[in-house]
């Protein structure tokens, strides 16, 4: 292979390009990034950068002399237009194109917009430019609506109510968080926000966003009232980004759809927010908007490009700060899935979460535990029985599970 | 080689103890990164370079001998 070319020069982009280089690779090395600015971490800036506690060159992920070392031709601030599979050519806008014996797409997501989101006020958070937008709206001193309790909103809330502003956040569903972890630990969530003093409206919709002059005044609900706001901020979810590749040929679904091995086509593969692949070891397809996942599947991605032929079978990791509070989760957590207890108390602000589903342990959580959901991990990657949790004694059990104990190991 | 880490940069992932838990450890009250070594044997550098490009955090570093 002489020529590589990734498109996307996020975490993952950046992975895939020094995974080549670690690997061994030293043919041609293209990245193309829409993103004018070098390579930035984005799980910062919803939390430090937009709170101000770091200087927004602390997210950048290398510095030039380390970016120069990797002997790649940076396109920043270019967007692919369109990939011609049969061809193995990226065109690039205009008469540029570029051929490829190897690609990696790892352009990501781009935020789900609502009808009004292009009114004066109105902000979402995917980029580097977008959260000093925001943070320079909310230096203003706003009454601040959060719309969409997910992770990106809550953390939003949390920094904007760390900055003591007045801040509502909106969701339909009844908690914040209920789609990842359910009711339980979702209304924890919810009483976390409140104990911070930021306001929740659960279980009501938005109906629209009101405005005078273009520029946004208030939150419209489903049940007739309005939020006053000065800012709203938009945390309603992502679309992969994959415009540039509906005339590719290659198959979209939720993303672009890959093989085990992060593969879309002969020579052609996918890794990070964008990529749709079947997890073995869940044995589910799966998509991922995970920091750890970007990092992880480009190591694999690119590991099968250059002939490992290893599917990518992850415990995904993922985690969110807010305010005081640290939560990490190992695993998949499937709507109706169980929930047990395994440590600690939810009443004292630290405990850790077993979650099961169809028999086996599928998911665990940590509320500021972090040691300790690091070790509970090994229950979710050895698919240990949900009885080993629950205490019960299934026949033909093993004793190799002894999921309670968490001193010393691993 | 030498292994740098930055505590303040660490989000307390654990990734790099999952990785490498003969050089990395985390501290009982927050689980912030803690390095055991310094300079890791010939046999971990292949883990400490994984640990590192998984670190979700950006918050480990492997400086070559040139570079120290």
């Amino acid at each position: 292979m002489k020529r590589i070319v990734i498109v996307g020069a996020s975490a993952a982009g950046l992975t895939a390009a020094e995974t080549l280089r670690r690997r061994g690779y030293d043919g041609d090395l293209t990245l193309i990034g829409e993103d004018p600015h070098p390579p930035y971490d984005r799980p910062p800036l919803s939390k430090q950068v937009l709170t101000g506690t770091w200087e927004s060159e602390r997210a950048t992920l290398r510095t030039a002399q380390q970016l120069r070392k990797l002997q790649a031709d940076f396109r920043l601030g270019q967007a692919a237009t369109a990939l011609d599979v049969a061809d193995r050519h990226i065109h690039m806008g205009g008469r540029e194109s570029m051929g490829f014996d190897g690609l990696i797409i790892a352009t990501g997501v781009v935020p789900r917009r609502l009808p009004d989101s292009d009114l004066a006020g109105v902000h979402m958070l995917r980029t580097l430019d977008d959260a000093l937008a925001l943070r320079a709206a909310l230096l203003a001193g706003p009454r601040v609506v959060v719309v969409g309790a997910g992770f990106l909103g809550t953390e939003v809330a949390a920094a904007a109510r760390a900055l003591g502003l007045d801040v509502t956040l909106v969701e339909p569903e009844p908690v914040p968080v209920r789609r990842p972890f359910g009711d339980r630990v979702g209304a924890l969530v919810a009483e976390l926000h409140r104990a911070h003093g930021t306001r929740l409206r659960c279980g009501v919709p938005v109906r629209q966003l009101r405005d005078a002059d273009g520029r946004v005044t208030g939150v419209e609900l489903g049940d007739g009232t309005t939020l006053p706001a000065d800012v709203v901020v938009l945390a309603v979810g992502s679309t992969p980004a994959t415009g540039w590749l509906t005339t590719s040929g290659l198959r979209l679904g939720n993303g672009v759809v890959c093989d085990a091995l992060c593969q879309a086509a002969p020579g052609i593969y996918a890794a990070g927010d964008i990529a749709s692949w079947h997890n073995p070891h869940f044995n589910t397809r799966m998509r991922l908007e995970h920091r750890m996942n970007a990092a992880e599947q480009a190591i694999a991605a690119v590991g099968n490009l250059l002939g490992d032929a290893v599917p990518f079978a992850p415990v995904p990791y993922f985690w969110t700060d807010q305010y005081d509070t640290k939560i990490q989760a190992y695993g998949v957590f499937p709507p109706g899935a169980e929930l047990r207890i395994v440590h600690g108390d939810p009443s004292n602000g630290h405990f850790a979460a077993a979650y099961g589903h169809e028999g086996v342990v599928v998911g665990v959580l940590g509320w500021n535990t972090p040691r300790e959901v690091r070790m509970l991990r090994r229950l979710v990657a050895e698919r240990a029985p949900w009885t080993a949790v629950t205490g019960a004694c299934a026949p033909g059990s093993t004793t190799a599970h002894r999921p309670l104990d968490l001193r010393g190991g691993q | 080689m030498k292994v740098v880490i930055d505590q303040h940069k660490c989000v307390a992932s654990g990734q790099c103890v999952l990785t490498a838990p003969e050089v990395f450890d985390q501290r009982e009250e927050d689980g912030i990164v803690v390095l055991l070594t310094e300079t890791p044997p010939e046999g971990l550098v292949d883990d400490v370079r994984q640990a590192a490009a998984l670190c979700p955090a950006q918050a480990i570093w492997v400086k070559e001998q040139a570079e120290e």
